[in-house]
């Protein structure tokens, strides 16, 4: 035990890895807006319900099928990702000629139904999700406690996030996505089929938020407000990125979870409004985002 | 203009014998929650700029109303105008940032912003937190109006919206309304004309918080509450629905909206966490398939009326 700045190290790296944890979560499910964003120029307000829906998809699995957490790990952003799907093909596609402010009222009507449906079947008050067995448990630093599966949140979502950023910088299904955020007319008249292309991005998006949902699971309590709350929050993170990298969502939703965990700790008051106040900040200095390209 | 002034006139009259026909105090509701739908549409419809966050202006105007009638007891009239300058300040401040970006970063930027006002609401200890403040006087108008009666109230709260409704009505028509709706048109375009875009888009944002706060103070006055419900994001997104139902860009449409989601909301109140699922599935539908609104279907059926020659 020792203390830094007159911080214990402890309560230090405590808020520093709730920080991470918080980043993680910000990380993937800006990730997630930001791809969407690009090829169907959608904000999906849904993005928190489905995010929801993700850590409930695995609360139901274990309860009513016995189906645990590894299985809903794979099972869960499948599942979710195909609602997705079929959201796109049914309604999304349909407004893709008009303003993209059709897109966003439209996600948020999508992103009310499914909160209320949940909250009419399950209540407010959150269901708890046990620690899977295999990452109970943790490490002592030294300087402090590490439980063993906030770091495996940690490590499993910097590696999706990785490996989607691979996947659409480095490969042939990454080039025509970037190809078609850039110039769709072109890309289909090259026989690539935008549309398929399109309602994938979307389902792949989806499945990220649900992704995130199971890794939440046993974190956060699992409830139908889950959601909605952090989507805001990720809406900041994103206007504070801005959407033109994938690396740069990425990286910034890291550093705003570090930088909230550490408002906790300094100056308490502010720690849930620390975020839209850097918002506003970059606003005024860089109006683009820190990442961002001039739109 | 000839046929406006026909609306206009029953319009007032509608407001005037409403009361005799409907219960004043869903009356109120609907005309507080009108003339805040106006506000927006003043912004959407006009202006072009989707704010998700109009919930920080009409609530921080019912908190700053509801604190100064019930803390500093201070009179009605002054308790409203101060309401509303809180609005227009914040306004001021929120407009400046968020016109930096345009369109769906400006709905994000907004709806953050509102969001901070709501946490900022949750944790400040002149908003009551939680509870919020409750039971606020409603006083005497300028000392001699008795608020007490629902009725006296009532015709009160109609002057409010008909002084707001009809100066919207001013700011549409006027060259600063037509240089706005220009604006919605085609921005790049007036930047070449000369035009200074944003100037005017943060006017126009000023003046629609200025009118959501009116709307928000006036509805602490008629329920005598101002709560977290007024900041929260789902107030903001309200409000959309209000006007999208109604139809935007009309002048009409946020007043039709306003009573009919109000009427929904009365009778499905009981329903509990349903209301969420249908105010939902309202806005898909009206996204999917009733674009223009009610007043703008209607609109549309009547020129299409008057033109087939039969």
């Amino acid at each position: 035990m020792f203390t830094i700045l007159g911080i214990p190290s402890q309560a230090l790296f405590g808020q520093l890895l709730l920080g991470l944890i918080n980043g993680s979560f910000y990380a993937l499910l800006s990730l997630g807006l930001a791809i969407i964003f690009g090829l169907l120029n959608v904000i999906n307000f849904a993005h928190g319900a489905q995010y929801m829906m993700g850590a409930f998809l695995t609360w139901m699995l274990l309860s009513y099928f016995g189906i645990g957490y590894w299985w809903a790990l794979l099972l869960v952003p499948i599942l979710v990702g195909i609602f997705g799907l079929l959201l796109e093909r049914l309604l999304i596609s349909r407004l893709h000629h008009l303003d993209h402010l059709y897109g966003l009222l439209l996600t948020f009507g999508l992103a009310l139904i499914i909160q209320g449906a949940f909250r009419i079947q399950y209540g407010v008050s959150g269901l708890p999700y046990g620690i899977p067995v295999t990452l109970a448990g943790g490490q002592n630093l030294g300087f402090m406690f590490l439980p063993n599966y906030r770091l495996w949140v940690i490590l499993l979502s910097l590696s999706v996030c990785l490996a989607t950023w691979l996947l659409i910088e480095k490969t042939k299904l990454g080039a025509y996505l970037r190809a078609a955020t850039e110039n769709p007319t072109l890309v289909q008249a090259f026989g690539i089929n935008v549309p398929r292309l399109i309602t994938l991005t979307y389902g792949g998006g989806v499945a990220l938020a649900a992704l995130a949902g199971v890794m939440a699971a046993p974190i956060y309590s699992v409830n139908p407000n889950m959601g909605a709350d952090m989507i805001i929050t990720v809406f900041a993170v994103v206007v504070i990125g801005g959407m033109g990298s994938i690396a740069g969502s990425i990286v910034t939703g890291f550093a705003l979870g570090l930088i909230e965990g550490l408002t906790k700790l300094l100056y308490p008051e502010a720690s849930s409004t620390v975020i839209f106040i850097i918002m506003a900040i970059v606003l005024l200095l860089k109006p683009a985002g820190l990442f961002g390209r001039r739109v | 203009m000839k046929g406006y002034t026909r609306t206009f006139v029953i319009l007032a009259l509608l407001l005037a014998i409403g009361p005799y026909i409907l219960y004043p105090i869903f009356l109120m509701k609907v005309l507080c929650f009108a003339l805040f739908a106006c506000a927006f549409n003043l912004l959407l419809g006009y202006g072009g700029l989707l704010s998700f966050g109009h919930a920080a202006y009409f609530g921080m105007a019912s908190y700053v109303c509801a604190h100064a009638a019930k803390i500093w007891g201070w009179p009605p009239e002054l308790c409203l105008l101060l309401g509303t300058s809180a609005a227009g300040l914040l306004g001021l401040v929120f407009g400046a940032l968020a016109i930096r970006r345009q369109g769906i970063y400006f709905a994000m930027i907004t709806l953050a912003l509102a969001q901070m006002i709501y946490f900022f609401a949750l944790q400040a200890t002149f908003t009551g937190g939680e509870d919020g403040i409750q039971s606020v006087p409603r006083g005497n108008l300028f000392g001699v109006i008795n608020l007490a009666s629902d009725l006296t109230l009532y015709y009160v709260v109609a002057a409010i919206f008909l002084a707001g409704f009809l100066a919207i009505f001013r700011m549409i028509h006027s060259p600063f309304g037509q240089v706005l709706k220009a604006i919605r048109d085609n921005e790049p375009r007036m930047v070449s004309l000369g035009y200074r875009t944003s100037q005017y888009k943060l006017l126009v944002f000023v003046l629609s918080a200025v009118l959501a706060g009116l709307a928000g103070a006036t509805k602490v006055v008629v329920f005598q509450l101002a709560s977290l419900t007024d900041v929260h994001w789902m107030m903001s997104g309200e409000v959309i629905l209000i006007v999208l139902v109604g139809g935007m860009g009309t002048i009409l449409g946020p007043v039709v909206g306003a009573f009919i989601i109000v009427a929904m909301e009365n009778y499905l109140a009981p329903l509990g966490a349903w209301v969420t699922v249908i105010q939902g599935l309202v806005f898909v539908v009206c996204v999917m398939l009733f674009r223009q609104g009610i007043v703008g279907l209607f609109e549309r059926s009547l020129a299409r009326l008057k033109k087939s020659p039969r």
